[in-house]
């Protein structure tokens, strides 16, 4: 088994472009997710360009062109057999990699949730680009002037300073985005999958998704091949708010835990007060090890600090925004998480009833209207206080109640019909686009950009002073959130010992912040990107289920007193990664009591007693001379006519006589090794 | 091994689903129905018979490993509350999400008539049901759900109803699949029952129709479009007797679509507020139905139904023509009964009944001949002068389709269940003559064991694994079964069997490898074994005799 790290996260710990993997075990490629990196996009100019204001000489001013280490990697593999995506982010990239001709049989699994918010954002994307594309026309052949000149190296270093860069400065290639028809094409390659469904993958790999517990549709992939079981861990959340948790209880007892949650990197300034804590946590379950309980560490995944935090973050927002609209100012959510958005919509019109605000709030997408009533629907999906909520026959989400009573609205577009009819100022506005390159949000950004009284959230991470270069100066206040992205430092060993691996391969750029536990009881590969580590088998041999019929039938042949052995005749069949061996449709039995594999020195006297006592008339033949360890003749004349030659290795029987043959073989069987 | 299976309920009748089977040791109850045409005793499974079949049990909890119900009609699910809060178990029970959810709502409907209007004792309280559904453990579709660490089980989509599923479960070696009541075709809210081809050594499946085969449903549906049309235009009233949940959507969406088209006035009421909180839970659940309704979903809620409003209990004399959905289906009581009573006397109005009655309700009654008269009880009497349609679109699948579901699945066996004896007789003999398979249909309270095929773990070396493989390549034949089974296949082709040889060590997995690592194991050569000619050993002579006489030259 062999991984080679292909990218880690940038900004946003893994939730925007998670890590991406290439493994390859037992004679197939596997890419664990497959992501794009949009922190290119901030380097181009908003459009339409606007010389009043903003200092949009730096950015580049054409279509621009996305990176995919992830793609870049697979397209050089050769292709791969299947691609695996734990989240919705982790699929962006895929039309890439599809519309390539050596992927045409790349199978691609999703789950249902994932691969439907998925291809909505996919399309987002699309629409979003068109804007670029109507404004500067369409792509000519050949590359764009921009990437030989100057602008290209500056946007290159840009790309290195915003963190994203190889060690080895070798930035994978720029490419054009792909076409609706790409989307489709791609989403015909995939296969939709529930949580907890087992699908068989070429028959030998059993896959198997679980909830990961960062947002809606994130799996972690349980992959059951013949001899190992593995785990692709992805970001991960014990306690969502939204999201079915993290169901680790199925993850229990895999042999090899790939770890990919790179969260911890990317902790806020926040939370480094708490790292102390989360350190003495470590030290804690390494001083006492055996004293911590399986139990103990359920509990400390189970607890539910790390949502309590979410939600006091997220309250933190909504009262920011509540003071904001409160000066009469307008507030812009350009946030691309799903899950925090609802949480939002949530929390706000709580905050809004109880301070007796009443302004209106948008959500301006292509995909808001589909999302949005895709989440009031999809129950089995969510956190379990969620799904009580089904059982008890309310709606799922806050915001079905919002946009019964008026408060919520949904446009495609800033010009949709009945936009500007429902249009209120101050309003809260969400419109999912970090980069703030999106047509809602240059229109909004340019309109509010001058007046301190109205706020935009960013999320942390995000390089604001570039993305917000086009807009300058600005006077808007400027809030910066940081989000749970998945597991705390202070977890990942607890985690551990509560699913019993094997072996662990753990980021190497985590060493230092999330040190596993000394003395641990399983060894650990440290990986890290752009290298192909090799990762032993932790067995070497294969299950085989052997059918009980096959097994009654066999003819077992004692060696010695603790070892017997016995030839097998049977089919092997490879069913759902589980090799059987069954009985084979014809049974000539007649085979089955011949030896075929003799071994040892064979005595040539205890031959000529076996003949004889058969019945049969043999000698030695005349020119036997009887030496040890050269050539023996035994020479029969009845029942047929008959020459044996016995030598150390070998036994030659001359006859033309089957029955006869057959005799002298089945004598020569029980004086010597065989079977 | 064995599979034990103990029919408690719909043995050769329709009712009170309820079979109990045993897998290595794992004892699973597969639905918990009750019967709608009894009123003693004999309306629950005689659950005891779960003690006195498991020695060594003393409580429900002990002696069963999990309850699973397949779908949320009283004749599956009925007795469950009863089950759980007045016989006490109290281990796991598993149903669908829309089961879940769509279950209280007829437990608690079904309860109210029985307590509410025939003022008999109540079986379980409300509190009863609100404490049995706590214990329900959700699952999805496809979902494999594991019990304990021997069983497994998942869910299938059956079509039926809303969430209704057929169950497949497996302990050991051992799998079964109990199909609960399904449907083969689509419908035009709930897509055909769909399953993986899996290995099985039991199916038990539900054989309503096991004699009928229908014909196109565009016709069935026609005609009853027709009639309702028909009767509205004459100035009657229409009254269709539903379930709550299910065929009143199904029916619903048929009749709002047709009203739109004929632009028609005249008000489609539903009786009570349960079945328009019934739609609510319906737009929630959207992805339990058919791909067609999915697909409109993000433009259009198709629950959201144009032409219907709620029905007032005064609205009963008024009158006027009208459509009229009340519960209970079979007008076995409650308020479809009160309206009947009312309207049956008129010959201007329709009553619409479902596929099948149940016997003892007053459907089955109407249904069986043309009575001009119904006896409720010794004093009452209605006299039935309105015309009656008998719906011909059932959601169960017919004998085709419990046909084409068999030979797909190709179970080692196969016990029918929810049946009536002399069809199920019938579909016996057809499965066992043209699938092969031997076939039983218990009644109830009677056991049917049934052998399983048994598999022993060993392991087997890379080098035995790599070389049958690579014969198997060779042959050509196999290798696509073997790159892309999901499934036992080539069982039956023209293959040649694999030779390994079987290792037996003292407290060590039996092992197996090829000859020359068991040669290289043993530290010994092969000693080989050929046949010659008899000819060939007189030339092989006379050649080393020339050869001797060469060497002896020197």
């Amino acid at each position: 088994m062999k991984l080679t790290c292909l990218a880690t996260p940038g900004s946003g710990g893994g939730y925007h472009a998670p890590a991406s993997h290439l493994l390859e075990l037992e004679g197939l490629r596997l890419l664990l997710d497959c992501p794009v990196d949009l922190s290119a996009l901030a380097a181009f100019a908003p459009v339409p360009l606007d010389a009043g204001s903003g200092d949009a000489g730096e950015l580049i001013c054409a279509v621009p062109y996305y990176r995919s280490p992830a793609v870049a990697a697979a397209a050089k593999a050769g292709g791969v057999d299947a691609v695996l995506v734990s989240s919705t982010t982790g699929m962006l990239g895929l039309p890439f990699l599809t519309r390539l001709p050596s992927f045409a049989n790349t199978k691609v699994y999703v789950t249902e949730v994932a691969s439907r918010i998925g291809k909505l954002m996919m399309e987002e994307l699309v629409e979003m680009h068109s804007q670029f594309v109507s404004f500067y026309g369409p792509d000519m052949d050949g590359i764009p002037k921009w990437m030989e000149g100057e602008k290209h190296s500056k946007l290159m270093s840009m790309l290195q300073k915003i963190g994203i860069e190889d060690e080895r400065n070798d930035l994978s290639p720029l490419m054009p985005l792909y076409s609706a028809a790409n989307i489709e094409e791609c989403m015909q390659k995939i296969q939709p999958i529930k949580y907890g469904q087992e699908v068989c993958f070429n028959g030998m790999l059993m896959l198997k998704a679980s909830s990961s517990g960062l947002e809606l549709g994130n799996c972690a992939w349980s992959l059951e091949g013949p001899r190992a079981s593995i785990t692709y861990l992805p970001n991960t959340v014990f306690v969502s708010a939204h999201a079915l948790d993290c169901d680790y209880n199925s993850l229990k007892e895999n042999d090899v835990i790939l770890f990919s949650d790179f969260s911890s990197l990317n902790v806020m300034d926040e939370d480094d007060e708490n790292l102390g804590e989360n350190a003495m946590l470590c030290d804690d379950s390494v001083s006492r090890d055996d004293g911590v309980g399986e139990d103990e560490n359920v509990q400390i995944l189970c607890k539910n600090d790390d949502i309590a935090e979410e939600i006091e973050r997220i309250s933190f927002i909504c009262s920011s925004i509540i003071d904001a609209i409160k000066s009469g100012g307008s507030v812009l959510v350009p946030i691309e998480r799903l899950g925090v958005i609802l949480l939002i919509l949530e929390l706000i019109s709580e905050t809004l009833h109880s301070f007796d605000v009443k302004v209106p709030i948008f959500i301006i997408s292509g995909a808001a209207e589909k999302m949005i009533a895709f989440t009031n629907a999809v129950p089995e999906w969510l956190c379990k206080p969620r799904q009580e909520k089904l059982f008890s026959g309310e709606a799922l989400f806050g915001h079905v109640e919002l946009l019964k009573e008026g408060k919520l609205f949904m446009f495609p577009h800033l010009y949709s019909k009945g936009m500007l009819a429902a249009w209120k100022e101050p309003c809260i506005v969400f419109c999912p686009d970090m980069s703030l390159r999106h047509g809602t949000v240059v229109h909004l950004l340019r309109r509010w950009h001058a007046d301190k009284r109205n706020l935009l959230i960013l999320e942390q991470g995000v390089d604001a002073e570039l993305a917000l270069k086009a807009f300058m100066p600005v006077s808007i206040q400027i809030l910066e959130c940081s989000f749970l992205s998945g597991i705390k430092a202070g977890k990942v060993n607890p985690l551990l010992t509560v699913l019993k691996p094997k072996l662990v391969l753990f980021p190497e750029e985590m060493k230092l912040r999330c040190p596993l536990k000394e003395g641990a009881p399983w060894p650990c590969l440290y990986y890290s990107k752009g290298k192909t580590i090799e990762v032993p088998n932790t067995r070497d041999e294969f299950e085989v289920r052997l059918a009980a019929n096959v097994a009654l039938g066999l003819q077992p042949r004692q060696l010695d007193g603790t070892v017997a052995v016995a030839r097998l005749r049977a089919k092997l069949h490879l069913s759902n990664g589980q090799y059987m061996l069954v009985a084979p449709k014809d049974q000539t039995d007649d085979q089955t009591k011949r030896l075929l594999l003799h071994w040892g020195a064979v005595d040539a006297g205890r031959v000529l007693l076996a003949l004889l006592e058969k019945g049969m008339s043999c000698a030695f033949s005349g020119d036997d001379v009887g030496l040890v360890g050269s050539e023996r003749s035994i020479l029969v004349t009845s029942p047929g006519d008959a020459l044996v030659k016995i030598t150390s290795e070998r036994t030659v029987i001359y006859c033309d006589d089957e029955g006869t043959s057959k005799q002298i073989y089945d004598a020569l069987g029980s004086v010597c090794n065989g079977i | 091994m064995a599979i034990e299976c103990l029919v408690l309920g719909a043995g050769q009748e329709v009712g009170k689903s309820c079979v109990v089977v045993t897998i290595g040791g794992k004892r699973i109850m597969f639905d918990c129905g009750m019967h709608m045409g009894h009123h003693d005793c004999q309306r629950y499974p005689d659950f005891a018979r779960i003690l006195s079949a498991t020695p060594g049990a003393t409580d429900f909890t002990s002696a069963i490993s999990c309850v699973v119900i397949t779908h949320f009609h009283l004749d599956h699910i009925g007795a469950l509350p009863y089950f759980t809060e007045v016989c006490g178990y109290n281990g796991p029970v598993y149903m669908t999400y829309p089961t879940k959810a769509l279950a209280p709502l007829m437990l608690e409907d079904y309860r109210k008539v029985m307590v509410d209007h025939r003022g008999e004792e109540e079986q379980y309280s409300y509190e009863d049901i609100q404490r049995c559904m706590k214990k329900v453990i959700p699952v999805d579709l496809k979902q494999t759900i594991q019990v304990d660490r021997d069983l497994v089980i998942r869910a299938y989509y059956a079509g039926h109803v809303l969430g209704a599923a057929m169950i497949y479960a497996k302990v050991g070696d051992a799998a079964m699949v109990y199909t609960g009541d399904y449907n083969m075709t689509p419908d035009r809210h709930l897509g055909a029952a769909q399953i993986d081809r899996l290995k099985l050594d039991l199916l038990i499946t539900e054989s309503t129709y096991a004699k009928t085969v229908r014909d196109s449903k565009h016709a069935r549906e026609r005609e009853f479009l027709k009639a309702v049309h028909k009767c509205v235009s004459g100035g009657g009233k229409v009254l269709i007797p539903a379930f709550a949940l299910g065929r009143a959507q199904e029916l619903c969406i048929l009749l709002d679509d047709y009203w739109e088209r004929m632009n028609l006035k005249i008000p489609i009421y539903f009786s009570a507020g349960l079945t328009i909180q019934a739609n609510m839970y319906y737009k929630m659940l959207i992805g339990w139905t058919s791909q067609k309704i999915k697909d409109s979903y993000t433009v259009h809620n198709p629950f959201d139904f144009k032409h219907v409003c709620h029905f007032e209990r005064s609205f009963i004399n008024d009158p006027g023509p009208c459509v009229l959905f009340a519960t209970p289906g079979m007008i076995s009581g409650g308020f479809s009964l009160e309206v009947f009573k009312r309207w049956a006397p008129s010959e201007k109005n329709l009553v619409t009944l479902p596929g099948y009655c149940v016997a003892g309700t007053i459907g089955h009654k109407l249904m069986s001949g043309k009575p001009t008269k119904i006896d409720l009880d010794k004093d009452t009497h209605v006299d039935v002068r309105c015309q009656i349609h008998q719906l011909s679109f059932s959601p169960h699948t017919d004998s085709k389709g419990i046909m084409d579901l068999t030979e797909f699945l190709s179970p080692s066996h196969v016990i029918l269940v929810h049946g009536e004896k002399p069809q199920m007789a019938f579909l016996k003999d057809r499965i066992e003559s043209e699938l092969g398979m031997p076939c039983y249909y218990p009644a109830n309270n009677e056991t049917v064991s049934i052998p399983t095929t048994h598999y022993l773990k060993i392991n087997a070396t890379e080098k035995f694994i790599t070389s049958c493989t690579a014969a198997q390549a060779r042959d050509g034949l196999e290798k696509a079964n073997l790159l892309c089974g999901n499934h036992l296949s080539g069982v039956d082709g023209d293959v040649k069997a694999d030779e390994g040889i079987l290792l037996m060590e003292k407290s060590m997995a039996p092992k197996i490898l090829c000859e020359d690592e068991l040669l290289q194991l043993l530290g010994t050569e092969r000693h080989s074994v050929q046949f010659e000619s008899l000819l060939s050993s007189r030339v092989e002579e006379v050649q080393t005799t020339i050869v001797d006489d060469v060497v002896s030259e020197f």
